[in-house]
Formats: structure tokens, sequence, C-alpha cells
């Protein structure tokens, strides 16, 4: 039973941090800032779950689970929402879209009123 | 394990320290600012200084950086070339590096337990804190019971580090502000606005009851009124940044601000008066409880609510005397 849990959190721990590593890698090789923040959105929405998962499952039916827990719906909600108003800011401040990265190239998309 | 651990934080810190110097953008320095900040909260928590952490995180990431923010949304965001002195900079660059190498040589090695922080007053602390005080967080302990006094002198200089930015800033009175904040007036970016607005209304409730428990909880884990003064502060000031300013001044009047800033230092003090009225001698909580370590953890409990009432109300200050300003 312990190295059953052991090996599960081990799992989840290395396919974490393989999610975070892709969005680091990601974040630094995409060509403009919103190619950029859907890579980073990866270390947001995989990282976590798959971290602290393998983290609680580590730290067994204790209180310090129930604070990961807590950080763990934190995170869930926060992230999501810093990524909208990082990519609202920079529609409102017209950031460029590098050619070629967006669905159909047209340029209407940039405006922020559309 | 731990050492490479430490020395891969230690690494990037400096990479992020040359970062800031280098770079000419204000904002970008000002994000820099707030990552070096979380490595060295991280570098504390390693060494295990879990209350110096939770500060670092809370002040050094969180609110100096809103502070930042609010300065640069006053001023321009790219650094202004300065050529000038730029020789004195690098001679005292160099001497200060040479002073600094030559004092480490006389510093203990790392985890020496020979050390004289080791073995000077902090046994004595360890030892000492279950019989006097009876909590686990030895650190509240000698922040507020043994080294009461110091802890008085810091609440003092927040106090007055309050006064003074609030002199400088200067506080606009309340006829002169403009209509609504930028944000609430600007009707085309509002619904940019709409999915942050919802999810902070929804988790500054939580803030606060979090910034209670590091206020009240501080005598059993890591925490305390410093802390959570600014855990608190921040989610006022989240408040003030989306609700608009007169918002929050609504929710907070300025004149509750500067009772909150003198009432915290004067709870505090009158603490340690009550100590000299029953019996005792300054900053001596044993005196104030039926016994003497029911009244120790009383005194600790009411003076951390001192500290964490001037911090909230210095640091929700500091903020609207930033936000209260025209750029310039």
């Amino acid at each position: 039973m312990e190295s059953a849990l052991d090996i599960a959190s081990w799992i989840l721990l290395s396919v974490g941090g393989v999610f975070v590593f892709i969005g680091g890698l990601g974040v630094l090789r995409m060509p403009d800032l919103f190619t950029r923040m859907h890579a980073a959105s990866i270390t947001d929405s995989m990282g976590p779950p798959l971290i602290i998962g393998g983290i609680m499952l580590q730290s067994g039916a204790s209180l310090p689970t129930v604070k990961l827990l807590a950080i763990l719906i934190f995170l869930m909600l926060t992230s999501p929402t810093a990524s909208n108003a990082l990519a609202s800011a920079a529609l409102l401040a017209e950031q460029n879209i590098e050619p070629g990265t967006d669905e159909d190239g047209d340029e209407a998309d940039r405006e922020p009123g559309t | 394990m731990t050492e490479i651990f430490s020395a891969f934080l230690l690494t990037l810190l400096v990479i992020t320290a040359m970062a800031v110097v280098k770079s000419r953008n204000l904002f970008v320095a000002v994000m820099l600012t707030g990552i070096f900040s979380l490595l060295i909260a991280i570098n504390f928590f390693l060494l295990d200084a879990a209350d110096v952490a939770l500060t670092e995180a809370a002040v050094g990431a969180g609110v100096a950086t809103v502070f930042f923010l609010s300065a640069l949304a006053l001023t321009s965001e790219e650094e202004r070339s300065r050529s000038a002195y730029r020789t004195i900079g690098i001679a005292v660059f160099i001497t200060i590096t040479i002073v600094l190498g030559y004092a480490t040589l006389g510093m203990p090695s790392y985890g020496d337990p020979e050390a004289p922080v080791h073995v000077h007053v902090a046994p004595w602390y360890m030892e000492k804190t279950p019989e006097y005080i009876d909590i686990p967080n030895v650190v509240t302990a000698v922040l507020g019971s043994f080294r009461g006094y110091d802890t008085l002198g810091e609440v003092f200089v927040v106090f007055t580090a309050g006064i003074g930015v609030l002199f400088i800033l200067g506080v606009r009175p309340p006829s002169k502000t403009r209509g609504a904040a930028p944000v609430a007036s600007d009707e085309a970016g509002l619904r940019h606005y709409l999915i942050p607005k919802v999810v902070v209304r929804l988790f500054i409730p939580f803030v606060l009851l979090f910034g209670l428990y590091v206020q009240f909880h501080g005598e059993y884990s890591p925490g305390g009124g410093f802390q959570a003064g600014a855990i608190i502060a921040a989610s006022i000031i989240l408040y003030a940044l989306l609700e608009g300013e007169e918002r929050a001044m609504q929710v907070i009047p300025r004149r509750v601000l500067n009772g909150l800033i003198a009432g915290g230092a004067l709870l505090y003090g009158a603490v340690g008066l009550a100590g000299i009225v029953a019996g005792g001698s300054f900053l001596d909580y044993s005196v104030l409880g039926s016994d003497p370590v029911k009244g120790q953890q009383m005194g600790l409990l009411v003076i951390e609510a001192g500290v964490g009432i001037t911090v909230t109300g210095v640091l929700v200050s500091i903020f609207h005397a930033f936000a209260a300003r025209e750029r310039v």
C-alpha cells in the first residue's frame, strides 16, 4: 500500500514536472505574447494539479492535505484569471500578433472592440 | 540535496539582481524585484526561517511590488540614461565588493553548529520558551516577549515611515479628488476587467480570513502581526484596484486609517504600561494573567494585534497616498 502510493505520487510529480518544463520551453521559444501565454497556460493548468496531487499523496490524510487542496483550488481559480487579465491588457495595449500565428491572419482580430 | 537547491536558487538570485540593474525598462525591473523577493523567500524557507520567508513573500513580493507599480504609474516607464558619476560608482562598487568578500572570510562555515548564532542566546530561548510562554512557535516568543522592546521599536519605525510617506506625498482633500477611478469610468475597457472582478470579489473574503488566521495563529505556526498586516492590507488594496479608490475610501475612510496607524502602536505601548500598572516592568506580560504563562500568552496576542493593526493602516495609507496623486 505504502509503495503503491509512493509510485503513484512519483508518477504524478514527474508528469507534472514534464508539463511545467514544456510550458517553460514554450514561453522561451514561441514567437509572440499570445502564443507564449498559450504555452504558459500548460504550466498553469497541468502543473499544479499533478504536482500538488503528488504531494497530497505523500502527506496522506492529514491537515496539510486540506491546506494543499485549498492552495490547489486557489491556483486553479487565480491562474486562469491572471491569464485573462494579461491577455486583455495585451489586447488593449494592441500587442502585435506575429504573422501566421492567428487563425485567419485577419487584421480586425487585433482590435479590442471586436 | 538541499545544498544543491540552495546554490541553484542563489545563482538565480544573482542573475535576477543583475537583470534588475541591466533593465532600462522600469516595469520589467519592478517585476524582476518581485521575482527576486520570491526567490529569497524560498531561500529563507530552505534555511528553516519560515516566519521570515512569509514576511518576505507577503511584503517583498506582494505589497512592495504594488507600491512600485503605483509609483511607476506616476512617472515614465523608461529609465533616464545617466552617465555622470559612473567612475565614482564603479569605484564604490569595487571597494564594497572587496570589503564584503574579506568579511565573508571571518564568517562561520555553512551549517557550523559552533557558529555564534547557535551558541549565544538561541539555546536559552529554545529551552525557556516552553517553560515561560508555552507556545510552539519560538520565533513569536522571541519577537513578542523576550525581544519585546525591539519589536516595539519596529512598530514605531513602521509608524514613522507611514507618517513620513503621508507627509511627503500628501493627502488630497476628498473634495479635490477626481470623479470615478479610470477603471470604472472607462466603459469600453470595463468588459475586459469583468472576469478578474468576479474572481477577485470572490477571493477577497478568503484573503482577509487567511490574514486573520496568520495573525491569530502566529503563536502556533509561522506568522504574526507583520505578515498578517501585509496580507490584510493586500486584500484591501486589491479591493481598491478593482472597485476604484473612492469605493475603498468609503469602506475604510481616511480617519479610520489614521486611527489604525496610531492605534496599533498605542495598543502595543499600552500593553507595556499595563505591565507596569500591574506591578511588573515595562513590556513584562507575566503579570497580566492569572499565572505568568497565561499572562505571557495574553500579552503576545494583544501586541501582535497591535502590530497587525499598525502595519495594515500604514500599508493601505501609503497605497492611497500614491493612488491619489496625479501623474506628473
